[in-house]
């Protein structure tokens, strides 16, 4: 069989100066170039977008211009944090303009690419429906994204230029203007002697509270639920509702319930302790003992949750994998190693993802439990507990240091939004999504 | 060989039985412990013991009647948090879901992930812009802006888990009804909602347990004790003095507890399933 030898060139494919005339148009004008390509409705409908949107927005940006590079020029009139804030919400509606500006961009020239090519450009009617199919996704997003946008992004691109600024108590609107320091606050945390030591001091428990939590409630989870999934053990499923119950009581009673219970003084566990002659545990005040009775109420708080999980995954893999296994002679120990942990670790890895990640941020267990306490000579506003979101927390509400603050939950955004999506990207839910249809 | 065999199953399963015991008692312990508290006679977390020897209903009845603390608005307003928040945030999610569920779009991959990554950060630390926003347009120290707070925080989490759902209903239902001529917002309320009705029921349920959970928005975001919900008010009531109004303290989170603990009892099923199904299956 021969193959074809020469390609077919088609003389259209190539060459044409349209697309580009039309590019050149909807650069200096939204509008033209769709005009030029004889796309009348539409190309009217965007300059018309264009023209309102520049007289309308030109006190916006103007606003939003004069917001983000001075923050206030008379004190006691403009109020710095507002003025930041409404220079956001500004700036967002000019991305929103800008993207449609690029769209009009790309539209010309794909349509000029297309007449090119001597083929037709789509016509008013078939334009609104194309958009109107394309567009539904976007429909759909707008109300959850809006919201997003207001609740979340917004706020959390505000901390992150606060951290930039000197707002602290002596600089306080509207009292006072703000100001931008660049990377000054930064600079300090790791410099100046006293925060660098709080700083490193938190950071590490940070991460050792959350690796410990993570791992403590996951591995009791897995124990429990293995050992009640034992084909022998009678009532299981009573046992087992029962044992979640620490999931279903609101965290923040039983959290100031705990505290009550290791109240050094009072509490019923040394109580208990004193019968057995053991104590009095400091376990509110020593910074050892109460890191200790932090990760035990965090235990008590997380296990029943991934004991739930893990009962999920061990019903649901199939006995024949451990029926073939004892027929080659595997030891129990054997089955466990080789079958269940990888299994369960399988479908259990996004979610010890996201519970590493919810750990590193567990204020309420901390926070209510001991208010981050007990406090450590030489730490700046940090007690021995203290992890740094609600080291955060402290500076921000007791001592109005609301700069490091941010500066501090910018280093938190970029530490556990870097680990997530590193992490996400390789777990199967990002790459197999589609297969799985 | 085989008596070796007897003895080491009974090892194994009374071994089981006494870990099963441990667990049961270090569960229930506190739970137990906060119930004979609401019952003492005293105030004061030292003088309160399991088993009281006059137990008394004198908490409750203060709780209810005590002009001191307003326990029932406290009830009323969080209920009424709730139901705004499980009505919104299902909306939200619902749409949010579907459209990354049955729709390829450009940017929807970024789409998940700015999800993935703002559900790792707790509301509060954007707090003071959310101060000053909801400031803005007269929200603050409203129950309103609390909840437009909480289901738009919630978002990114609920949807996941929904589009997981959504995820595993054959699109070929869709498809047909698509060739009948169908709309697309007919197919989103006529065939999508009612075959995802059970992830929506424990989407709702997550969404209601909100305000009964979180502490610090409500803490910093309502200002005047009359619009306290019951975990900022009870945190109040102990935190004022340590120790004092401990019985009261429990009395109260006993019946904050209740209806939650019944409620997650009942739909525990549908919860691990929901979760399995959204968080794995993506």
């Amino acid at each position: 069989m021969f193959s074809q030898t020469t390609p077919a060139i088609s003389p259209n494919s190539t060459g044409g100066v349209r697309r580009y005339i039309a590019l050149a148009l909807s650069v200096i004008c939204m509008g033209l170039g769709q005009l030029y390509n004889r796309q009348i409705v539409k190309g009217i409908a965007f300059i018309i977008f264009y023209v309102s949107a520049i007289f309308q927005g030109f006190e916006l940006w103007k606003y939003s211009y004069w917001g983000f590079t001075t923050l206030g020029n008379v004190p006691g009139q403009d109020h710095s944090l507002v003025i930041l804030i409404k220079s956001l919400v500004g700036a967002f509606f000019f991305l929103i303009i800008l993207g449609f500006y690029i769209y009009n961009i790309t539209d010309a020239y794909r349509n000029g690419k297309l007449r090119d090519q001597g083929r037709k450009v789509a016509g008013i009617k078939k334009t609104v429906k194309n958009t109107i199919e394309h567009a539904t996704a976007y429909l759909y997003l707008t109300p959850g994204m809006t919201f997003l946008i207001l609740v979340t992004l917004i706020p959390l691109i505000f901390t992150i230029l606060i951290a930039f600024t000197n707002y602290d108590l002596y600089h306080s609107p509207p009292g006072k203007l703000i100001e931008w320091v660049g990377f000054k606050n930064f600079i300090k945390i790791w410099t100046f002697g006293s925060w660098r030591r709080t700083f490193v001091a938190v950071f590490s428990w940070t991460v050792v509270w959350s690796v410990l939590a993570t791992a403590s409630t996951f591995g009791l989870g897995l124990l429990v639920a293995l050992i009640l999934n034992q084909k022998d053990i009678k009532l299981s499923k009573l046992w087992r509702t029962l044992l979640i119950l620490p999931w279903a009581v609101p965290a923040v009673v039983s959290i100031i319930l705990f505290a009550g219970l290791f109240n050094t003084h009072f509490g019923p566990i040394n109580q208990m302790l004193a019968t057995i002659n053991i104590g009095p545990i400091r376990w509110m005040e020593d910074p050892f003992w109460a890191k200790f009775s932090v990760l035990l109420v965090n235990l008590w708080l997380g296990f029943p949750f991934n004991m739930a999980l893990c009962t999920g995954i061990l019903q649901s893999i199939p006995q024949d994998i451990y029926e073939a296994a004892v027929v080659d002679g595997a030891s129990p120990f054997k089955k466990f190693w080789k079958i269940t942990l990888p299994l369960v670790l399988y479908s259990m890895t996004p979610l010890i993802i996201m519970n590493l990640a919810y750990n590193f941020n567990n204020f309420n267990v901390i926070y209510l439990f001991n208010q981050g306490d007990p406090p450590i000579m030489g730490l700046r506003d940090a007690g021995g507990t203290d992890i740094l979101i609600s080291w955060v927390f402290k500076l921000t509400l007791n001592k109005l240091k609301y700069n490091y603050a941010a500066a501090l939950s910018l280093i938190i955004f970029i530490i556990v939004a870097g680990f997530s999506i590193y992490n996400f990207r390789r777990t199967r839910s990002f790459k197999e999504e589609d297969l799985l249809q | 060989m085989i008596l070796n065999q007897k003895v080491l199953k009974v090892l194994r399963l009374s071994l089981s039985y006494l870990f099963i015991l441990m667990m049961l008692c270090i569960t229930i312990y506190p739970i137990l412990w906060m119930i004979g508290a609401s019952f003492n006679p005293g105030d004061t977390l030292y003088s309160s013991t399991m088993f009281p020897k006059n137990p008394t209903l004198s908490h409750y009845k203060e709780l209810l009647t005590d002009s001191d603390y307003p326990f029932l608005r406290w009830y009323g307003n969080t209920l009424k948090i709730a139901v705004m928040t499980a009505f919104l945030g299902v909306l939200l999610c619902s749409f949010t879901a579907y459209a990354f569920s049955r729709f390829r779009f450009r940017g929807r991959e970024y789409g998940m992930m700015f999800m993935l990554v703002v559900q790792m950060f707790p509301a509060f630390m954007n707090i003071v812009a959310l101060y000053i926003l909801l400031n803005m347009v007269g929200l603050l120290d409203t129950q309103l802006g609390l909840v437009f707070v909480y289901a738009g925080a919630n978002i990114p989490f609920n949807a996941w888990i929904m589009k997981g759902y959504f995820d595993t209903i054959p699109k070929s239902l869709e498809e047909a009804a698509l060739i009948d001529g169908a709309s697309r917002s007919t197919i989103f309320w006529k065939i999508m909602m009612p075959l995802a009705s059970p992830i929506i029921a424990v989407i709702t349920i997550f969404h209601f347990v909100i305000p009964f959970g979180d502490f610090i928005l409500a803490r910093l975001l309502l200002t005047s004790v009359n619009k306290y919900t019951l975990t900022v008010g009870l945190f109040s009531l102990v935190n004022d003095k340590f120790g004092q109004n401990w019985t009261t303290f429990t009395a109260g989170s006993l019946l904050m507890a209740i209806p939650i603990v019944v409620l997650y009892m009942s739909l525990q099923k549908y919860f691990i399933s929901g979760l399995t199904g959204g968080a794995t299956k993506g």
